[in-house]
């Protein structure tokens, strides 16, 4: 089972629940829930979570369900920020860096092409190295900073999933970065939305691949 | 006691809300104003300034991307200790 969070101002977590629907069950989870018995994944999608008061993600941060999703992530499930998920991961520490406002002040709002770079993570096994996706985005603040000795240190432990593609970076993100994975490679979050790119009526399914890889990660040791 | 926190982005990350005020000022007749930066301010009162560190690392600020200031109103209490 696959447990989607639901703060108040999520507004993509039907989208995600669609998409995890096509490799499994999948189920809301209400913020103020921390039972995640029974859940082997958890995605944490986009929107604007609380408002996105102070900064985009500080808020739900604090939020009953997040304190749950940090005991998860470090007992190894599986945790997946799309877009406003990913500054919640930054914001709670369970991802490196920090989400910006975009360069050109601009919310954007179109497709865009990835770059895989690291496959090990539990989202991106199924991916080759340098394999291109199709994705949307759609954004406020996605301008992805860690600092130059931070930003060292995740590409030498592999942990860049995803760049835009060269000439494609939409916000100014430092070093083309869209998503990253926590160095054990089970939290990842990216600004891009793969549940919004799961069936080629809408454009691409690229984005499957991070769903049927999720659904297949094995159990966590301790679970 | 009240207080203000004053939030700013660090040095050396690009603050594009402070370019856009920048170069909007020319426009007005402005001339010769450089280097604008956008923060915010939080007013608050609290019973225990000492705790004031703390909530701004923890939830006022993001220390990855921000600088803060801590200014408590009361002249005689000891000015800002924010980094």
């Amino acid at each position: 089972m696959i447990g989607v969070l639901q703060f108040p101002g999520s507004c993509d977590e039907r989208d995600a629940v669609a998409a995890c629907e096509r490799v499994g069950e999948a189920r809301l989870v209400w913020h103020e829930e921390t039972d995640l018995s029974g859940i082997d994944a958890i995605v944490v999608p986009g929107g604007f979570s609380y408002g996105d008061y102070l900064r985009a993600g500080a808020i739900a941060r604090f939020s009953p369900a997040m304190e749950a999703v940090a005991s998860f992530a470090a007992e190894g499930g599986p945790v997946l920020g799309i877009c406003n998920g990913f500054q919640v991961l930054c914001e709670a520490g369970l991802l490196p860096g920090a989400l910006l406002p975009n360069q050109g002040l601009r919310f954007i709002c179109r497709q865009v092409d990835l770059v895989a770079e690291s496959t090990d993570s539990l989202f991106t096994r199924g991916l080759e190295p340098g394999a291109r996706l199709s994705v949307p985005i759609k954004h406020m603040s996605g301008r992805y900073f860690a600092s130059d000795d931070q930003l060292d240190e995740i590409e030498a432990n592999g942990q860049v999933a995803f760049r835009y593609a060269p000439g494609e970076n939409p916000n100014g993100s430092v070093r083309d970065v869209a998503g990253v994975t926590n160095p054990a490679g089970n939290v990842l979050g990216l600004m891009p939305h793969p549940e919004h790119a799961v069936d080629p009526l809408t454009g691409s399914d690229d984005g499957l691949a991070l769903f049927t890889a999720m659904a297949s990660a094995p159990a966590p040791a301790s679970a | 006691m009240k207080a203000k926190v004053l939030i700013r982005p660090k040095q050396g990350i690009l603050d594009p809300q402070g370019k856009a005020v920048e170069r909007a000022l020319p426009a007005l007749g402005f001339e010769g104003v450089s280097e604008v930066r956008v923060g915010r301010l939080v007013e608050l009162e609290t019973d225990d300034p000492t705790q004031l560190d703390a909530l701004c690392e923890k939830l006022l600020a993001n220390p990855l991307i921000e600088d803060f200031e801590i200014v408590l109103d009361d002249e005689s209490a000891s000015n800002g200790s924010g980094k």
